[in-house]
């Protein structure tokens, strides 16, 4: 029995000072990221989150060439650009739509320009590959506390504004009449949005970071009815693929090519994936037609 | 009934230089049930959008119960034409409902029993009770019609207003939400306005027709209102009304017969 568990769990997996951050921030971003993805998937505005990513990726590559931390160079860039969105405008969907696709471009054009500089006057050896594609076992324990309070400032703006953001996504015009600010309410949770993907760019990478927002609330959409239960299965989804996938990530040190170890956000996205498709072969996964009854089945006076 | 809920004083709107709506007045009062009819584009939206406060006037003045109407108004009560949703959108029918009573506030509610029921009387009331536990996008247009009805209920409002709430419904279908909401009105002293371009299914139900055309307004009983000689003023160009088996049809002028032909009316072919 010992032996099974040793095989699956390698010895020295939680008295390892990298996994043990791994885990804590992985769980705080995983369970941020999948709330704050429901209601991506809901408002949609997956390719919001999408464009983020991007332009995220030109920030964490900034902060590389510079010399900060690219956490900050995520958030800065992702900030930015979640503004940028806001002010060109809800009114016009076909401008966004363009200018969305001309501004990525832009940035991850920047990015490489970026990441090839950074890495002509840098000695540290794959920092291409960590922004791109993050790595969890190189967290730096000091940045680990504002990674924390971050994650839990974008959840708690979204739980704050969630039914009001529900109520939107009904009908703006709905929402509006009933007095809520309705352009305020979006602009706060795009914020939340940027902070949420600068997150995962920290532990997936930037070009990964969608994989974690719109995976996990994609299936849990499959699955749960109700708004509640859509965010707890999502932030189970998420939390479930990070913690398996760090702890493939740590056995893969023993896998083919001995001694290197594969990266983390491999196995956290294909996890991720894989229950998608899983949500794909459950019977009654998809809406089911309302049996009809006759017209006077009420029994109250007015009907 | 003396006591008046909604006013319209002289509402004038202009959007973009052109003016959508001119000299509009009228009043609702508690338990009326008014119809407001008009072509596509005749400015029925903006009249709406006016009374729900989403559209300013550039003219004139929006007043309830003889105040100028506040940026929330609980009185009143909205359904709108669609929903922006997407079938697997995480609203159960109930969740819609009870988004009635709180969803412009921030914060959480924890659920409770009386909120359950009270959004379960709801639901029975408008007859969408058996898909309480469904996806509201996963509804046909009728049923969400139902639930919205329900979601603006809920919030007890004195004034109901419908946005074409009987476009994309078959007939069954426009004759339930039309029955349900002419009890509402009776019953529960609700006044409902629901604007629509055909007047046909609301001839049994309405007190007063509001009929829109060119940006302006005529209100009244329909007998008074559905008139050649109204309808035509209306119109700026003549108009037959014509009435076969008890319904109503209006009915331009064919092209070219009238010299003082206004183009601006030219949709105006068949209007009800």
């Amino acid at each position: 029995m010992n032996t099974v568990f040793r095989y699956i769990i390698e010895p020295g997996f939680f008295g390892s000072g990298p996994v043990r951050i791994a885990l804590a921030v992985g769980t705080v971003i995983a369970v941020t990221s999948a709330v704050v993805g429901v209601f991506t998937v809901t408002r949609g505005q997956s390719f919001a989150g999408h464009s983020l990513a991007d332009i995220a990726t030109t920030g964490g590559s900034g902060a590389f060439l510079i010399g900060i931390n690219q956490f900050w160079g995520y958030l800065a860039f992702g900030a930015g650009a979640a503004a940028f969105m806001e002010l060109i405008g809800l009114q016009r969907r076909r401008g966004r739509d363009v200018a969305t696709g001309v501004v990525l471009g832009a940035a991850l054009g920047l990015a490489a320009l970026f990441l090839y500089l950074g890495t002509q006057y840098s000695t540290t050896t794959g920092a291409s590959f960590t922004i791109l594609f993050g790595s969890m076992f190189v967290l730096t324990p000091s940045t680990v506390p504002v990674l924390i309070i971050s994650a839990l400032l974008a959840l708690v703006t979204v739980v704050v504004l969630a039914r009001v953001l529900l109520l939107s996504a009904l009908s703006p015009d709905l929402a509006a009449a009933r007095g809520v600010p309705v352009r305020a309410v979006g602009a706060a949770y795009l914020m939340a949005l940027a902070v949420s993907v600068a997150l995962s760019a920290v532990i997936i990478g930037a070009v990964l970071s969608t994989a974690l927002l719109i995976g996990p609330a994609a299936t849990a959409l499959r699955v749960a009815k109700g708004p509640v239960r859509a965010a707890a299965v999502a932030a189970g989804i998420g939390v479930a693929a990070t913690w398996l996938g760090i702890l493939l990530a740590y056995d893969s040190y023993y896998w083919p090519p001995a001694g290197r170890g594969w990266p983390v956000s491999f196995f956290v996205v294909t996890l991720i994936t894989g229950a998608y498709l899983v949500s794909y072969l459950r019977p009654g996964g998809r809406p089911v037609a309302v049996p009809d009854e006759p017209e006077h089945a009420c029994s109250v006076a007015l009907c | 009934m003396s006591t008046e809920l909604l006013r319209l004083d002289n509402v004038g709107v202009r959007l973009g230089g052109r003016e959508i709506l001119r000299d509009v007045s009228l009043t609702i009062r508690p338990g009326e049930f008014t119809g407001l009819i008009g072509p596509n584009g005749a400015g029925k939206t903006t009249l709406l959008r006016v009374m729900l406060g989403l559209q300013a006037v550039t003219t004139g003045a929006v007043l309830i119960d003889g105040e100028p109407r506040a940026h929330r108004d609980a009185s009143t009560g909205y359904v709108p034409q669609k929903l922006g949703i997407e079938p697997d959108t995480p609203l159960r029918v109930r969740d819609v409902v009870s988004l009635g009573v709180d969803g412009h506030k921030f914060g959480v509610r924890l659920p409770s029993r009386a909120r359950r029921e009270l959004v379960d009387d709801m639901l029975t009331a408008v007859g969408a009770r058996r898909f309480a536990d469904a996806r509201i996008g996963e509804l046909s247009g009728g049923e969400q019609q139902r639930v919205m009805i329900a979601h603006a209920l809920i919030g007890r409002p004195r004034l109901l207003l419908l946005d074409e709430p009987l476009a994309n419904l078959d007939i069954s279908g426009e004759q339930g939400i039309v029955s349900v909401l002419a009890r509402l009105a009776k019953a529960e002293g609700i006044a409902v306005l629901l604007s629509a371009h055909d007047m046909n299914p609301l001839m049994p139900v309405m007190d007063r027709i509001a009929y829109v055309a060119g940006g302006r307004v005529a209100v009244g009983r329909t007998e008074d209102v559905v008139t050649t000689e109204v309808l035509s003023r209306l119109y700026g160009q003549h108009v037959d009304v014509i009435r076969v088996h008890g319904r109503v049809l209006v009915v331009a002028a064919p092209e070219g017969t009238d010299p003082e032909h206004d183009g601006a009316a030219a949709d105006a072919s068949v209007v009800g």
